[in-house]
């Protein structure tokens, strides 16, 4: 049958094999690192692990079961506790709205200065990088558990270290949105004498807009999460309860806390996807 | 035209309506109400009287420099105790001190001078001498003067010539304290004298203090490890090396080590755990492939739930079940990006272009087939972006587990912080973790680039861009 091919098809064919026998090998030897890393992640955490693993295993639904059991006891009354929590978790949605709203705004201006279209300066581009970068790179609970050494229980500190941390990530993408923007309009207004100022307002700052609001929006969502989080180190609000409430085990009030806050996310992150498919003109 | 001309005949253009002025007017001011309603709602001025200067200046030097300590009892002035960071563990043993036998070891900034005193120079170039019956400090700066202090008939300290004290000098009641710079402090109480010179860098950071290489520094101690003779008969020098340093008793190299292998493990099989999973459920919550609208319901459902009950609080109840460590980190990662990764890859799957697939069964493919060389080559790139972007955030996501009570570097690092005394090696730790956070970033934001030129967008902004193209 092969004989009877030509000999440039028979060429193109024996191309093909190898290509297949070279893919399959790179395919064969990903596998074999993939499995190799959870093999030895899987060591790793079975010796650091306090339990192991198959011993947890069928404990997993212990807890759950716990909690559901102990509201079921407490009886009709339980949603009065969610009514108790909310303005916690107020409180807590006040911390990541205002640290989201200062971290968007000194995000916007370490932006502004990072982009190598509107900064002619090589060197202030790459020290307004870096500075975000860092920013960036720490966790908020490491800035945050300083900060709350340092200054005593409060929210201020997780403040301080949400709107570190948003600036360093938002600046990040406003920069890269600022970079992609198309630079005629920009150019258009140089050629009528505007200034530095009018043309990033009307150059920059409209065709960003929907983009940087999209990344903010996504954001709050991202820091509702983080000031509950920082709420279990000492920052207050509805974490902090949570925490008491894990500690002294009353299991209506965990629970009656977890729904408030796994209902605010879940809200959270349908109004957001809306809002972000709106602005960016996306149906799915 | 002149511009009354233009307004009038374009007034839908040029003019701002009444309404859409008002709107942005509203907007501003609704921002404004907020902020101030915030910044009293959040003590924001209260951050004045809780920051103090000196507190903090102190924090950031211990981050970067030790300190050791001299100490002198007025009642036993022979017995002088030098110390690093004031620790009973790890105290020099000289010649001015009752020597239990052990070797001599003293710092080279002490030395006896003519009168049986002992010297304690400093980085100033200035001196304070301890005798029996006085503290004296000499060629300080800004004062040519020997200052002398000593203890009254009361017992309390007092400065023997007063006429001309410099301003870092503080004399209370009870208490002389000197104090030029953060670098240096002499401290005279009533019943002892306190010195305390700072020095900047990490001490002992290689080896700790009572260990055998201690002595040598760490480029003679890997020298030593190619040749020479055994520092320690029993062990060859370079696993005495690897040992001593890994057991560092003041920075705990093994230990914290160990915990950022744990805590990378922790990101890195939690993604991949959730990728495993996720990857095979997307596929059968789009519409595309599975026609069954209950299924996807069902895993949609499923998708935005375990999405929704936050890592935060999935790490709580594994955290019940599998004690502290490393599986709970995994898991509480991986259910929350199953959830995650699973939904941004149904709606990229329903979003592929239909013809590949149209052309993949025209040559009678069966459907699976169709699947795998139709949609698959599509998603790919997103989906290795998204998770290698998951990997990334998880990272970070890892320390902050592990402070919640899943161990590794974060559990380390809270209690660090909550000793409230070593914070270089709370410094120490930041500094692995950015390390090893940027490295991440930068790794997957290469291969993210490489796969599909804009490694910040998000999965749908992926697929509008890339369906613009």
């Amino acid at each position: 049958m092969q004989s009877s091919l030509p000999e440039n098809l028979i060429k193109i064919e024996s191309n093909l094999k190898s290509l297949t026998r070279t893919r399959s090998i790179y395919s064969f030897l990903s596998i074999a690192a993939l499995i190799a890393v959870i093999y030895s992640g899987l060591i790793v955490a079975e010796t650091g692990n306090a339990t192991s693993i198959w011993v947890g295993l069928p404990k997993f639904f212990d807890y759950p079961v716990d909690l559901f059991v102990g509201s079921w006891e407490y009886g009709y009354r339980w949603n009065l506790l969610l009514l108790e929590y909310l303005p916690d978790l107020i409180s807590t949605i006040n911390m990541a709205l205002f640290s989201t709203a200062m971290g968007t705004l000194l995000a916007f201006f370490l932006s502004i200065f990072s982009s190598r279209n509107l900064i002619k300066s090589k060197t202030t581009v790459l020290i307004f990088r870096r500075i975000m970068d860092i920013c960036r790179s720490f966790p908020e609970l490491v800035i945050a558990l300083v900060l709350l050494y340092l200054l005593g229980k409060s929210a201020l500190p997780a403040v301080i270290a949400i709107i570190i941390h948003t600036a360093g990530a938002l600046g990040k993408l406003f920069s890269e949105a600022i970079e992609n923007v198309d630079k005629n309009p920009i150019e258009g207004l140089e050629s009528c004498g505007a200034s530095w100022f009018t043309r990033i307002r009307f150059g920059v700052v409209t065709q960003a807009l929907p983009l940087f609001l999209t990344y903010t929006i996504l954001r709050f969502e991202i820091n509702i999460r983080a000031s509950t989080i920082l709420g279990f180190v000492g920052a207050g609000g509805i974490g902090e309860q949570l925490y008491t409430n894990i500690q002294w085990k009353y299991e209506a009030d965990t629970i009656a806390i977890m729904f408030l806050l796994v209902s605010t996310i879940i809200a959270l992150d349908y109004l957001s996807s809306y809002w972000r498919k709106s602005l960016i003109g996306l149906k799915s | 035209m002149n511009r009354s001309e233009i307004i009038k005949n374009y007034s839908d253009i040029v003019v701002t309506k009444f309404s859409s002025k008002m709107w942005s007017t509203f907007l501003v001011l609704g921002i404004i109400v907020y902020l101030i309603i915030a910044i009293l709602s959040l003590d924001i001025s209260q951050i004045h009287k809780k920051w103090s200067p000196e507190r903090a200046s102190l924090f950031a030097l211990d981050t970067y420099a030790h300190k050791d300590h001299v100490t002198m009892k007025w009642s036993e002035p022979d017995d002088i105790i030098i110390s690093f960071e004031g620790s009973r563990w790890s105290q020099y043993v000289g010649p001015y001190q009752k020597s239990d036998g052990l070797p001599e070891r003293y710092p080279e900034w002490t030395s006896i001078g003519p009168e049986g005193e002992t010297k304690i120079s400093f980085k100033n170039g200035g001196f304070a001498n301890l005798y029996d019956d006085k503290v004296t400090i000499e060629n300080w700066p800004d004062t040519k003067e020997t200052l002398v202090f000593r203890l009254d008939a009361q017992g309390k300290p007092y400065v023997e010539n007063v006429d001309n004290l410099p301003k870092w000098i503080r004399v209370t009641e009870n208490k002389i304290e000197v104090r030029p710079s953060l670098y240096e402090r002499v401290q005279v109480y009533s019943k002892k004298v306190e010195v305390h010179r700072y020095n900047l860098g990490w001490n002992y950071f290689w080896f700790d203090f009572d260990s055998p290489l201690e002595p040598y520094g760490i480029w003679n101690a890997i020298s030593l490890s190619f040749s020479g003779d055994r520092v320690d008969p029993n062990i060859s020098n370079f696993s005495l090396l690897i040992q001593e340093f890994l057991n560092n008793d003041m920075w705990h190299h093994g230990q914290i080590l160990w915990a950022l292998l744990e805590t990378i493990f922790m990101a890195l099989l939690g993604t991949l755990l959730a990728a495993l999973l996720g990857f095979p459920l997307a596929f059968f919550a789009a519409y595309n492939v599975t026609p069954f609208k209950f299924v996807r319901t069902i895993l949609r459902r499923l998708f935005d739930t375990l999405r929704g009950i936050d890592f935060l609080i999935w790490s709580l109840i594994f955290l019940r079940a599998f004690g502290p460590g490393p599986f709970t980190g995994i898991f509480a990662i991986a259910i929350t990006d199953t959830g995650t990764l699973g939904k941004l890859m149904s709606e990229a799957i329903e979003n592929t272009e239909e013809k590949q697939q149209e052309g993949v069964e025209s040559t009678g493919a069966n459907k699976t087939l169709q699947h795998r060389f139709g949609i698959i080559p599509q998603i790919l790139p997103i989906f290795i972006s998204q998770t290698l972007y998951y990997l990334e955030s998880n990272t970070r996501g890892a320390v902050i587990i592990g402070a919640m009570g899943a161990g590794g570097i974060g559990l380390q690092l809270l209690g660090a912080i909550n000793t409230g005394t070593s914070w270089e090696n709370v410094m120490y730790m930041s500094l692995l973790i950015l390390g090893v956070v940027i490295f991440m970033d930068t790794m997957s934001a290469k291969v993210r680039r490489a796969l599909i030129g804009d490694e910040t967008l998000g999965a749908e902004l992926q697929l509008a861009k890339m369906a613009k193209k």
